[in-house]
């Protein structure tokens, strides 16, 4: 009976340890239940699974270690015989099965809801490419990329900006601003390789597939920024690609969407202008080295040294250094290079800004050969290729 | 007749000997193993804190990549291969592998495969970085130049797979000594051979892949190019149409493990024989329809989504059939706790854990907030780890005694399980929370919500590192000083390896088929 007693002490031991453990879980270590009408209801069937496992758990361990206590040789000298019941096989066929069917139904409820993209209040196309986001609202005229705050260096990375920074590699310089209470329907595609737009606390992840448009929604209730990472590998620089969304009232969200009109709209102005006139080197190499550092250098190095193959060095390329090959140059940096991670910068700059990344890679880290190119040149090309 | 040996290295290069080549299959493994470990140890060091302190994000991708294919490959597979050649003709009692030229073939087209794949890591770009699951257009169009050597070695590890594939069905159905039946065999004989039936079905289907990627580099076509036509989710498709049986590939033959040790160390037979077989029948064939919920994310139709959960979740039904017949086995036993016993019971009971989280990633609602996070790695790498390495590790010290006629000291094998026991629940328990919480799998660098968790992952990964050398040691102190064995050293041991065969069992066994009543 001695043994009992003690079986029965370290059993409700286990099964107690097992249940704070689980309790301390949901309180601080838990998937976050997310402020979407789907990421709450995913979160209470995570829960419910985890608390459905937890009784199997309890179940069939706790007979393994009675049996592991109670019928050791020391305690059983003589094993028993059997070996066979095709009755309790049948019931712990039967039982698993029936657990499984009460999980399915509300999992199959609930994908129908997240499934159903119809209907939306406005839709954004998401495009992920190495390694930022670039949106695009298809009912207003506004597009912008988002890129991670801090430039792709590896040098900006350390310890000590991590501890820091409440939101490291989690912040980005615009923001995915959204209405509150609307449908937002996300079409979700890529330009390069595969990526996935993921905000937890949204509950919605969809992979950004080049050449395919996938649907997700969501409807945010409450005002808040909501940040979220890519989670599909898509290279080097995978793990600096957050997303973020900032979900505001109506009213705010049309202000924002006129602001970002009117700066357009000012842009537009600012690079005709900027455009029209004729740059000198020192000033094109100024804004060549900022656009360099921020768009170029996380692969080809901020020395320009690259890591070849994948990301030749510019440093002393004959197309950046020689004259003839000017065009060559202007032209993969205007539409990529197919087949390459090169990415095609004509959309994503303005015409000053291509011709001042042109020029800076043409004069800086020795290889200066005085070349100048112009934002006309840059006009020209284009007028030229179309 | 004779025992007649051969010696010095062209024993080992010119040998058919189903033994010799077993022994040359797991020191591969366990060497395989430790470099697989070595990077396993870079990762978790760069990830012990936030920030990029040791390495840069592409060589870091290189080493979760090459980490998984080399533990896939070059550790898990090759070492269930080993405890095949070893045990499969003992336990039905063949005198060999029935291919033996075949089998030492498979055996040395590895170390070349494995060296292929190793000597990208010296290349310029890099080795492999688009991870083991090599998702195009990552691979193919974005693939560094070492991609070639990549896919060469998976080719030749493919084909030496499917050769000892056939080599185990074609011995198993040919070469059983008289009485044996099928619904005789050792339950190790049977997962094995449904194994190498899923070799066979899927290894083909893996070299198309790799050959579909290949073409796609080099000779114009664009199987997953979108922008030719392609499309990029039939890779996934294709892959995981082989990905998911290879995961029983690496999980059933340790099923077989566990099975005879319990029963074994338990002194009673094997609760429900036939249903084990059948339930491993049934995994296996699953196993064929549930490749999808990989994909949950890929944008599939909601038709799909919901086939694909529905026969993922039913895998459960079978393997809880084998996890309660594994208790019943135990239940009213005669149990006691050797080294290979403890290995099987966290066996059982961490692949049961990976179990659970196996059915919360198949509901594809909550999946799509589980996927590709850590809770992932924490899932496969319950399953894995101590799946299918404490299993290998259990049939190790179990079997040592018959194929090195030595006793390993059990006192150190025992240090070594709690070791191991600790650390592996200290390196993965973790990674479920970092996963809930939201960190991505394969990322260099995180925030510092996520920091406390990695930190106890890296400890647990130190840990369990050297516990592999400590391994090694007493292996290796056992093979040159351990004690002699009994012929039986287990008092529960069943089958014609120990009642027939002498330990260690002799270089040639069996001239004679023995008698099975
Ligand atoms: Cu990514
Ligand atoms: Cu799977």
């Amino acid at each position: 009976m001695a043994i009992r007693r003690k079986l029965i002490a370290s059993l409700t031991a286990l099964v107690s340890f097992v249940l704070s453990g689980v309790v301390q879980a949901t309180a601080d270590l838990n998937m976050r239940p997310g402020v979407t009408e789907t990421s709450q209801e995913a979160y209470d069937l995570h829960m419910m699974v985890v608390w459905v496992m937890t009784g199997i758990a309890v179940v069939v361990f706790g007979l393994m270690f009675y049996s592991i206590i109670a019928h050791r040789k020391s305690n059983n000298p003589k094993p028993a015989t059997w070996s066979h019941s095709t009755k309790v096989e049948i019931v712990w066929t039967a039982i698993p099965f029936i657990i499984l069917i009460f999980l399915t139904i509300p999992a199959i409820k609930l994908l129908i809801k997240m499934e159903d993209a119809s209907d939306p209040d406005i839709s954004i196309q998401v495009t992920g490419s190495q390694w930022k986001w670039h949106y695009k609202y298809l009912d207003h005229n506004v597009e912008f990329y988002s890129n991670l705050k801090t430039p792709q260096q590896e040098a900006n990375f350390d310890l000590e900006k991590a501890t820091s920074n409440a939101n490291y590699l989690l912040e980005v310089d615009k923001e995915l601003v959204i209405p509150v209470n609307k449908k937002v329907r996300f079409l979700v595609t890529a330009d390069d390789v595969i990526h996935s737009w993921w905000v937890p606390e949204l509950g919605v992840k969809k992979d950004a597939i080049p050449g395919f448009i996938n649907e997700t929604w969501t409807s945010v209730p409450k005002p808040g920024t909501y940040r979220g990472q890519c989670t599909e590998l898509c290279g080097k620089w995978h793990g600096f690609m957050p997303v973020v969304v900032r979900a505001v009232p109506q009213a705010e969200f049309d202000a924002w969407i006129a602001q970002k009109n009117d700066e357009r709209v000012a842009a537009e102005k600012a690079a005709a202008e900027a455009a029209a006139k004729s740059w000198d080197l020192d000033k094109l190499m100024t804004l060549g080295e900022e656009v360099y550092n921020a768009k170029c250098a996380a692969c080809h190095k901020v020395d320009g040294s690259g890591t070849p193959p994948l990301f030749p060095a510019l440093k002393g390329s004959e197309i950046a250094t020689k004259a003839e090959r000017m065009d060559e140059h202007i032209g993969i940096v205007v539409n990529g290079k197919t087949g390459t991670a090169m990415a095609a910068f004509g959309s994503q700059l303005t015409d000053a800004e291509l011709a001042a990344v042109i020029t800076y890679e043409r004069n800086a880290w020795g290889n200066e050969t005085g070349d100048v190119v112009q934002p006309a040149d840059i006009q020209a090309f284009k007028a030229g290729n179309q | 007749m004779a025992d007649h040996h051969p010696t010095g290295i062209k024993r080992w290069l010119f040998t058919t000997n189903h033994k010799d080549i077993g022994s040359m299959y797991l020191w591969f493994s366990f060497i395989m193993f430790l470099i697989g470990g070595a990077m396993a140890m870079v990762i978790r060091a760069e990830l012990y804190q936030p920030g990029l302190q040791f390495v840069e994000p592409n060589f870091f991708n290189s080493m979760t990549t090459m980490h998984g294919l080399i533990m896939v490959f070059g550790a898990v597979m090759p070492s269930m291969v080993g405890l095949a050649n070893w045990l499969i003709p003992m336990q039905i009692g063949a005198p060999d592998m029935a291919l033996p030229r075949m089998n030492n073939w498979s055996f040395w087209i590895l170390p070349f495969a494995f060296t292929l794949l190793l000597s990208s890591l010296f290349m310029d770009g890099g080795a492999p970085n688009f991870g083991w699951t090599f998702y195009a257009p990552l691979s193919t169009t974005y693939g560094p130049p070492s991609t070639d050597f990549f896919i060469l070695g998976v080719h030749m590890m493919g084909i030496s797979s499917i050769m000892g594939a056939i080599n185990v069905i074609v011995t198993v159905f040919n070469m059983r000594a008289p009485g044996m039946t099928l619904m005789k065999m050792p339950l190790f004989v049977w997962t094995w051979v449904i194994t190498a039936f899923l070799l066979i079905m899927v290894m083909p289907v893996l070299a198309g892949a790799v050959t579909m990627m290949l073409t796609d580099r080099h000779f114009g076509t664009d199987f997953f190019n979108a922008a030719g036509g392609g499309d990029p989710v039939m890779f996934q498709h294709i892959f995981w149409f082989f990905g998911h049986p290879e995961v029983y590939i690496m999980i059933l033959p340790a099923f077989g493990v566990a099975s005879e040790i319990i029963a074994a160390f338990a002194r009673k037979k094997l609760f429900g024989y036939s249903s084990m077989v059948y339930a491993t029948a049934s995994i296996a064939l699953l196993s064929f329809i549930v490749w999808a919920h990989h994909m949950f994310t890929v944008g599939m139709p909601i038709a799909g989504e919901l086939f694909f959960m529905i026969a993922t979740m039913l895998i459960a039904v079978p393997t809880g059939v084998k996890v309660f017949n594994w208790v019943a086995t135990m239940w009213q036993g005669s149990m006691t706790f050797e080294t290979p016993m403890l290995f099987s019971i966290a066996f059982v009971i961490l692949f049961t854990i990976g179990g659970f989280s196996g059915v919360m990633l198949a509901m594809a609602p909550v999946d799509f907030q589980y996927h590709d996070t850590y809770f992932v790695v924490a899932h496969f790498h319950y399953v894995l780890f101590p799946g299918a390495i404490f299993g290998t590790t259990a049939a190790v010290y179990y079997w040592l005694p018959k194929w090195t006629g030595k006793m390993y000291n059990e006192k150190l094998g025992k240090i070594h399980f709690w070791w191991s026991m600790i650390a592996v629940n200290l390196t993965f328990f973790p990674m479920h929370f970092s996963g809930l919480a939201g960190m991505p799998r394969r990322i260099p660098d995180y925030n510092m919500m996520f920091a406390a968790f990695n930190q106890l992952a890296s400890i647990g990964a130190f840990a369990l590192g050297l516990s592999q050398l400590f391994f090694l040691f007493i292996i290796i102190k056992a093979i040159r000083s351990g004690k002699k064995a009994e012929d039986k050293p287990w008092e529960g041991a069943t089958g014609l390896e120990w009642d027939a065969l002498p330990c260690p069992a002799p270089y040639h066994t069996f001239d004679t088929p023995p008698q099975v009543k």
